[in-house]
């Protein structure tokens, strides 16, 4: 049988080829359990990196345009990208 | 020098571009012994007894006052106490002064007390590090909180530590909705010497480290808020007459250490187009820090305030 596991990504920009700034992995095999702080270095150094390395990428932010006076306000990491992997784990 | 040593421009400016400003073993030990003592210890693991209820009767049998929010912090711990001496520092006074002004007002404390896995292992439940976030809630103000977190006995890597984010405060967000961020370039985790202090803008981005040593871990945090505008507390002074502006994109020269370069250092987890968003804020605060109203750095705001470019005139 097969669980999901989760990469997600954000770059410092809309390009899938552009750096990782932040990353998280979530596992639905069980075979690892990451967790906040666990690691300094990221896992792949762009989007891309991940694809070549067989995750499939699920989702990605939009681009979004900026509200009239609040150009300047920030908040969360903007360019976010969702992967998955199917793994196989005993029945 | 004065009794209670102000901060300087360029340590004030670290704290405007980072969030934090860390000071590494300024607390004697004496007063961390006794801190340790007025605090007390958590009581061995015991199989059945959750993490939490061996918190909660270390925290019952603390010697913490119970004080209301906004009240002087001035009164809220007894002379003598290992806290009020701590407070009472010249530098840590003149710091306190220097970011929210003389006479700041008590917001809340807590004890933090990280279990390591023995604790965990007897009660049965997990032992994870805690999800990143921003303390209290959305925060639209110019200004700041201060917290200040002690950490009275020295912090190791395996011990966690807080894990903190620099640059990450200035941006408004709502507590633990950031949670996913697992890891940031850029991060840092506490490891330190016994009585060092880290103080943080409220906004800064943090959460406490997993802790897999084979004791607790422990780290006081008081939150304070300014009882008077934030406008130059600190050592004004140390700030030049006149700004000199440096040039921009293409420069081939080192620059001197200054205001404008420390304001105007990026973070390894800035995205591309925001960090100069970040920037922008970076120097707004400085304005309301400082009550200049047309400070820039690097051309950013002029450029954007440049009122040639607002039209005709009536």
């Amino acid at each position: 049988m097969t669980r999901q596991k989760v990469l997600v990504l954000y770059l410092a920009n809309s390009a899938l080829d552009a750096p990782v700034v932040a990353w998280a992995v979530y596992d639905g095999s069980d075979a690892s359990r990451p967790m906040a702080g666990d690691n300094d270095d990221p896992p792949y150094r762009t989007g891309v990196d991940a694809l070549k390395d067989g995750w499939r990428l699920i989702q990605a932010a939009q681009i979004l345009p900026h509200e009239r006076g609040a150009e300047f306000d920030l908040a969360y990491l903007k360019y976010e990208f969702f992967f998955e992997q199917l793994v196989q784990v005993a029945a | 020098m004065t009794e209670a040593p102000l901060l300087g421009a360029l340590d004030m400016a670290r704290f405007v571009a980072r969030g934090f400003l860390r000071f590494d073993g300024v607390v004697p030990d004496e007063i961390n012994a006794q801190f340790l003592t007025e605090v007390g210890q958590a009581s061995d693991p015991v199989a059945g007894r959750k993490v939490i209820r061996a918190f909660g009767e270390l925290l019952a049998g603390a010697a913490i006052p119970e004080a209301p929010a906004g009240v002087p912090l001035a009164g809220v711990y007894p002379q003598g106490s290992a806290v009020r001496r701590l407070l009472d520092l010249p530098l840590v006074k003149g710091a306190i002064q220097s970011l929210v002004g003389a006479d700041p007002i008590f917001d809340h404390h807590f004890l933090h007390v990280t279990f390591p896995p023995a604790y965990h292992e007897a009660g049965g439940g997990e032992n994870v590090s805690q999800h990143t976030h921003q303390d209290s809630t959305i925060d639209p103000a110019a200004g700041f909180d201060l917290q200040v977190m002690y950490y009275p006995h020295a912090v190791t890597r395996p011990m966690g530590g807080t894990r903190f984010i620099p640059g990450t405060h200035l941006r408004r967000v709502s507590e633990v909705a950031l949670g996913r961020y697992q890891n940031i370039r850029g991060q840092q985790h506490m490891v330190c010497e016994a009585g060092t202090l880290l103080f943080l803008h409220n906004g800064l981005w943090h959460g406490g480290g997993v802790n897999l040593s084979d004791r607790t871990r422990t780290m006081f945090k008081i939150r304070m808020n300014p009882s008077q505008p934030q406008v130059g507390r600190f050592d004004v002074s140390t700030l030049p007459a006149t700004p000199v502006p440096r040039p921009i994109f293409h420069v081939v020269t080192p620059q001197p250490e200054s205001v404008e370069k420390i304001l105007m250092t990026p973070e390894p987890w800035f995205e591309q187009d925001t960090g100069r968003l970040e920037f922008v804020n970076r120097i707004k605060l400085w304005r309301h820090l400082t009550g200049d109203l047309h400070y820039d750095a690097d051309h950013w705001l002029t450029r954007l305030e440049n009122p040639a470019r607002a039209g005709f005139s009536a």
